[in-house]
């Protein structure tokens, strides 16, 4: 894993911000920055994963219910108590990093993919809660009127506006992710996914690194699930079930999950597939999906940030 | 020679592993003393590698002990002996072939120094200092090595006798005691294979007690001060290079009996 330079972040930063400034002046592409704000929250999500997937080599298949606890803490404890959403967002995340331990930790000291299987049932599980537990959540009809954001008496009123709150939080998880990857965690994460028997040998606690990063992701979907209910003002289970845990691994596949550009690049394409170029299917969708997940994982195991390595090497022969 | 004390830095006893039905180690007892070379010899399939998986917590012994430093260490988990002051190598190479020469040894400091998750994400002054102090003391351990002019080349574009000093490298980083060898000497060259033995007793001089598993019998009888011999998971024989040679039960399994 080459380091990550200044320049690509900065590209990317300067992307970030010139991208709804863009946006309005072309009249076919106006909505974009609205649909990039659901791209944001997705890649929170897919950034944590990416770690999770990539690096600690585990897969998890209930990354919505994270995404609905966050969601659902910010709704219950704003519209039914009326506290400030910015501590209630912090609440979520430390529900959410409390729920991962209890979930991964024993499913993580175990080799193998018993991680898949615990977070399968517990997606269930939650999303099942979520509908029954009506008098909390408002059941599948879900709750309306959770407050929107706002900070020192600044309003995050508008999609703009709303849109760089969202990648200013994308901005900060990504530096605090690459920083991980660059570090002794990043090192010791590397060195599980090669060789468990070395890492262990060289004093890695295996079980450990992985529970942290799966609490790490946990977290991430946790916040952005209290950033999309403050943006919609309005949630309800449907968003939560086992099919956006699966788009989430889709959007990692499709980006590449040993880069963190994957996960980045991968979040924006499939959110922009689901929001926009793919109304043209309609219910067969989920087909066009599929078909994306059996193109990449035969021909570019290693998603599109992989691509460039592969033509490349088309030259060289 | 004179060894510190006669102190027993390891002592296995009585350890019987089973596989099922099979049995690597029956009743193995030895010990190795702080400061010495000791080699662990015999035919394959005696159970050299399976002792050392057991000493270095890859899977707990089914009875017996394994004591370091007066202190019973067969149920803790490879990370905890680690942390212990045991280090070790691996009969096929494992090391981390997608990160640099550099990261590979820097990994192996992990016992020593650590930085927090929230200090790393967050790059605090202390994490950087850490993160300096860990690639320094990697760096000196590259040059006591000979790899320090490959620092930043891929651990896997190395010819196997270099990553086979590399993994040496790796497992002095956490500054073991201790260091299980396991077959450093094989698939190496003659000049290889000489590089290799310097470094063992050099890194014996520095007061680092050594138990390797070798074949090359050359290696053997030059560097250690003493072997025990394994057939069939049982020690058959154990004593000085001089005695071992003479021995009649350790040609005999070598050989074969007339």
């Amino acid at each position: 894993m080459s380091r990550i330079g200044k320049i690509p972040i900065t590209v990317f930063a300067l992307l970030i911000i010139a991208f709804p400034w863009v946006a309005q002046k072309i009249p076919s592409i106006e909505n974009y920055t609205d649909i990039m704000i659901f791209a944001g929250i997705y890649c929170l999500m897919t950034m944590g994963l990416s770690l999770l997937m990539g690096y600690a080599g585990q897969i998890s298949i209930g990354h919505a219910a994270f995404y609905g606890i966050g969601a659902y803490t910010s709704a219950i404890l704003t519209v039914r108590y009326g506290f400030n959403p910015w501590p209630c967002m912090i609440v979520g995340m430390v529900i959410s990093a409390v729920v991962a331990v209890v979930v991964g930790a024993p499913s993580l000291k175990l080799r193998g993919h018993y991680l898949a299987m615990a977070t399968l049932a517990f997606g269930i599980i939650v999303y099942i809660i979520f509908n029954e537990e009506a008098a909390w959540t408002g059941g599948p009809d879900g709750m309306t009127g959770i407050p929107g954001l706002s900070l020192f008496g600044f309003e995050f009123d508008s999609i703009e506006k709303y849109y760089y709150l969202v990648w200013g939080f994308v901005f900060a998880v990504f530096i605090f992710t690459v920083n991980i990857i660059q570090s002794g965690i990043g090192r010791a994460l590397r060195a599980i996914h090669v060789s468990e028997p070395a890492a262990g040998a060289m004093g890695v606690d295996i079980s450990r690194f992985k529970i942290l990063v799966f609490v790490y992701s946990a977290v991430l979907a946790s916040l952005a699930g209290s950033l999309y209910a403050h943006y919609l003002n309005f949630i309800n289970p449907s968003t939560f079930d086992l099919f956006f845990s699966i788009k989430l691994l889709i959007m990692i596949a499709l980006g590449g999950m040993y880069n963190i550009w994957g996960a980045i690049i991968g979040a924006c394409l499939i959110t922009f597939l689901s929001y926009e170029w793919l109304h043209y299917f309609e219910e067969y969708e989920v087909i066009v999906y599929g078909a994306i997940l059996l193109l990449v994982t035969i021909f570019f195991p290693k998603g599109l940030v992989g691509v460039p390595e592969i033509v490349k090497g088309w030259f060289r022969e | 020679m004179n060894f510190v004390e006669e102190e027993n830095i390891l002592e296995i006893n009585r350890v019987v592993m089973a596989f099922g039905g099979l049995m690597a180690l029956s009743n193995l007892s030895f010990q190795v003393k702080r400061g010495m070379i000791k080699a662990i010899i015999g035919p394959n399939g005696a159970g050299k590698t399976t002792l050392f998986n057991i000493i270095t917590g890859s899977f707990p012994p089914t009875q017996g002990s394994v004591m370091f430093k007066g202190l019973p260490i067969e149920h803790l988990k490879a990370h905890k002996i680690a942390q212990r002051g045991i280090s070790r190598t691996f009969q096929t190479v494992e090391l981390f072939g997608n990160m640099t020469v550099l990261e590979n040894v820097m990994l192996g400091c992990h016992t020593r120094i650590r930085s927090s998750f929230l200090s790393s994400g967050f790059q605090l002054p202390q994490f950087r200092r850490k993160e300096a102090q860990i690639e320094e003391s990697a760096m000196k351990i590259l040059k006591f090595i000979g790899l320090v002019e490959k620092f930043n080349d891929r651990a896997d574009s190395l010819p196997l006798g270099e990553q086979k000093i590399l993994e040496i490298g790796r497992a002095l980083a956490s500054e073991p005691e201790l260091i299980c060898l396991d077959e450093p000497a094989a698939g190496l060259n003659e000049t290889e294979t000489y590089v290799a033995s310097s470094l063992i007793r050099a890194i014996n001089a520095k007061g680092i007690t050594v138990l390797l598993v070798e074949h090359d019998m050359k290696v053997i009888m030059n560097i250690s001060d003493e072997i025990a011999v394994l057939n069939y998971g049982q020690k058959i024989a154990e004593g000085s290079p001089e005695e071992i040679q003479n021995n009649r039960r350790v040609i005999e399994a070598y050989l074969g009996s007339e």
